[in-house]
């Protein structure tokens, strides 16, 4: 029953391709999609259940695929290879990070985190002779997994919805396990989860690097499914885009963060037509729905959802 | 050597004071609502593109400033009318998106009326360097640097001599006694979005014509606005000065000295630094987390 919402979910994916086949929204978007809600769901694992804010989360998304690029394209590594490098070597940045930055709170973390992220992105721009600078790095092989290469749009889909639904399936587990209650109550009060015998700052740093692996993960797919890596594609504006996803689909629900990410992508596909107007349709979007849906598009319909149902069952 | 150095702090010092104000207009919304206002930098290039059009317009210097600054004032009170009045009292992340909202928004204003062009306003006295030692000094960095330390008084004089500023202080306090001894912490509220509104047109309009503004210029001077604020110690109006003028000095040395194209970097890793060492600013309040 935990896992219903899984199941559904990997019976859509699968059934989509088939139904609408050579679609470009389900071949095309629904790649892209799958990405940010691989994303998505690894830093609402540290703002939903443990309650601390990262600007700055692009950093990760982008160091796990310049990782994946550079190390390719220059030193001619396996895919695989690359993706484990990127992984540890985000890994040890987030653990290194962790301690000072989960210190903060509120505003402070916000104004770190964001400030991280620009140190990153910065780094990426400037430093050509690694990063390619501001062009990028172009040439990324296609990933290839034990011979068989990734290199067709149909293939990209597989793969990447099954590390989608890998990554919704951990997030779940997680946020039901020790680790994840012994986060929420860190989430109501560090003091008071401090009195119950959590090491505060154990959760904290530990949550902070499995959500930076998810955005490293999420990165390499996204370098070698692109076969391109820019600095654009990790600036401010992304770090915010991801904030954004977790809060509009509803915090502390996996469901409500992944929502929130296709939600996204298909607005963003969807406000192209409007050309130079997206981005205020854009910024009006988002201020009309933490104004008037709070909890967020998924958890706050979802709630209404179930009270009109009980209201209904209560009035027949 | 020398020469140099006072260069760099001539440059940084300018910089730097945009920084603070932009700042103090962070705290003093912060003090009233608890709101950090993602928009700050979007006042800041509403004031100068508003400006530049007038200007183009055909309004003299002075006119086009004074306009341009009501104007964004008046879009400060709309922004909070509309998008935190209804949201009061949420908590910290879903009012960051509102205000982040309210930026891009404002910012999506801006390109449909002015276009993705870079623009610039004619500085206010001439263009002729003065020699000051070895360092040249443009006549707006003068204007810069005394019309801040002017409007900076200003707003001290506001907040510890008269009735209105104090009351917007205790509202920084404490909201709910505020209001038991008869604030009315709504008008409060306007007064402060209001203020730095101006606050931030103003900087806008007194950077253009030295760097040049565009729909997106908004965006780095609010990030750097806000580090101001931090390194001060958040709700702190003069800790925010401080902290914008060692941030501006401190970028324009790091840039001087170390390399350019890392100038925000250099900004941003000096306000890690801080944080990590005082987690709430130089100037902070030390608070106690309640149970």
């Amino acid at each position: 029953m935990r896992l219903a919402g899984l199941y559904a979910c990997a019976a859509v994916a699968a059934a989509l391709p088939i139904l609408f086949p050579d679609n470009y929204f389900v071949t095309v978007v629904g790649i892209s999609a799958g990405i940010r809600v691989i994303l998505a769901v690894g830093l609402n694992l540290l703002m939903g259940y443990a309650g601390q804010i990262s600007l700055g989360h692009a950093a990760f998304f982008g160091m796990g695929a310049y990782a994946s690029a550079i190390l390719t394209t220059r030193h001619a590594w396996p895919a695989l290879l690359a993706m484990a490098a990127g992984l540890a070597v985000v890994g040890a940045s987030a653990w290194l990070l962790a301690r000072p930055i989960l210190r903060l709170r509120g505003h402070y973390l916000a104004m770190a985190t964001l400030g991280f992220g620009i140190i990153v992105h910065v780094v990426m721009v400037q430093a050509t002779r690694w990063t390619g600078g501001p062009d990028g790095l172009a040439g990324i092989p296609p990933l290839n997994l034990l011979g068989w290469s990734v290199d067709t749009d149909l293939r990209w889909y597989g793969v990447v919805m099954a590390a989608t639904l890998l990554a919704v399936w951990l997030s779940l587990n997680l946020a039901d396990s020790q680790v994840g209650r012994a986060l929420r109550a860190v989430h109501g009060s560090e003091f008071a989860a401090r009195m119950l015998g959590i090491d505060t700052g154990r959760a904290k740093t530990r949550i902070f690097v499995v959500s930076a692996l998810f955005a490293a993960f999420a990165g390499s797919l996204f370098a070698h499914q692109q076969g391109f890596v820019s600095p654009d594609s990790f600036n401010l504006i992304v770090s915010v885009e991801l904030v954004t996803m977790v809060v509009l689909g509803g915090m502390a629900s996996t469901f409500g963060a992944a929502c929130g990410a296709i939600a996204l992508t298909l607005l963003h596909e969807g406000l192209v037509v409007f050309e130079d107007y997206e981005m205020l349709i854009h910024g009006a979007l988002l201020m009309a729905v933490m104004i008037f849906l709070p909890q967020g598009l998924f958890v706050g319909l979802s709630q209404a959802t179930r009270r009109l149902w009980r209201a209904a069952r209560r009035g027949g | 050597m020398l020469d140099q150095l006072l260069q760099f702090l001539v440059t940084g010092i300018t910089v730097g004071s945009t920084y603070a104000l932009v700042g103090l207009g962070f705290a003093l919304i912060y003090n009233a609502s608890d709101v950090v206002n993602f928009a700050q930098g979007e006042f800041v290039m509403l004031g100068a593109m508003t400006a530049i059009a007038l200007l183009a317009a055909g309004l003299p210097l002075p006119l086009a400033a004074g306009v341009a600054t009501l104007l964004t004032v008046l879009v400060g009170l709309l922004l909070e009318r509309f998008a935190i009045e209804p949201a009061l009292g949420a908590p910290v992340v879903t009012t960051i998106i509102i205000t982040i909202g309210a930026a891009i928004f404002l910012r999506g204003v801006a390109m449909l009326l002015w276009g993705k062009d870079f623009h610039s306003l004619p500085a206010f006295s001439g263009t002729t360097p003065i020699q000051l030692g070895g360092a040249t000094l443009l006549p707006q960095s003068l204007w810069v640097l005394g019309l801040t330390v002017l409007l900076v008084t200003l707003v001290r004089a506001f907040l510890n001599r008269t009735l209105l500023g104090k009351a917007l202080l205790a509202c920084s306090f404490n909201r709910a006694a505020a209001q038991l001894v008869g604030i009315n912490v709504r008008v409060m509220l306007r007064l402060a979005y209001g203020l730095s509104a101006g606050l931030g047109a103003l900087a806008g309009i007194l950077i253009a014509p030295i760097t040049f503004s565009s729909y997106e210029a908004g965006v780095m001077l609010g990030l750097k606005g806000f580090s101001a604020a931090i390194v001060g110690g958040i709700g702190n109006p003069m800790g925010a000065v401080v902290g914008g003028l060692l941030l501006g000095v401190l970028e324009s040395l790091g840039a001087g000295l170390l390399s350019s194209g890392y100038k925000d970097a250099i900004a941003f890793v000096f306000v890690l630094m801080v944080l990590f060492f005082e987690p709430t600013g130089l100037f902070g309040h030390k608070v106690a987390e309640r149970v």
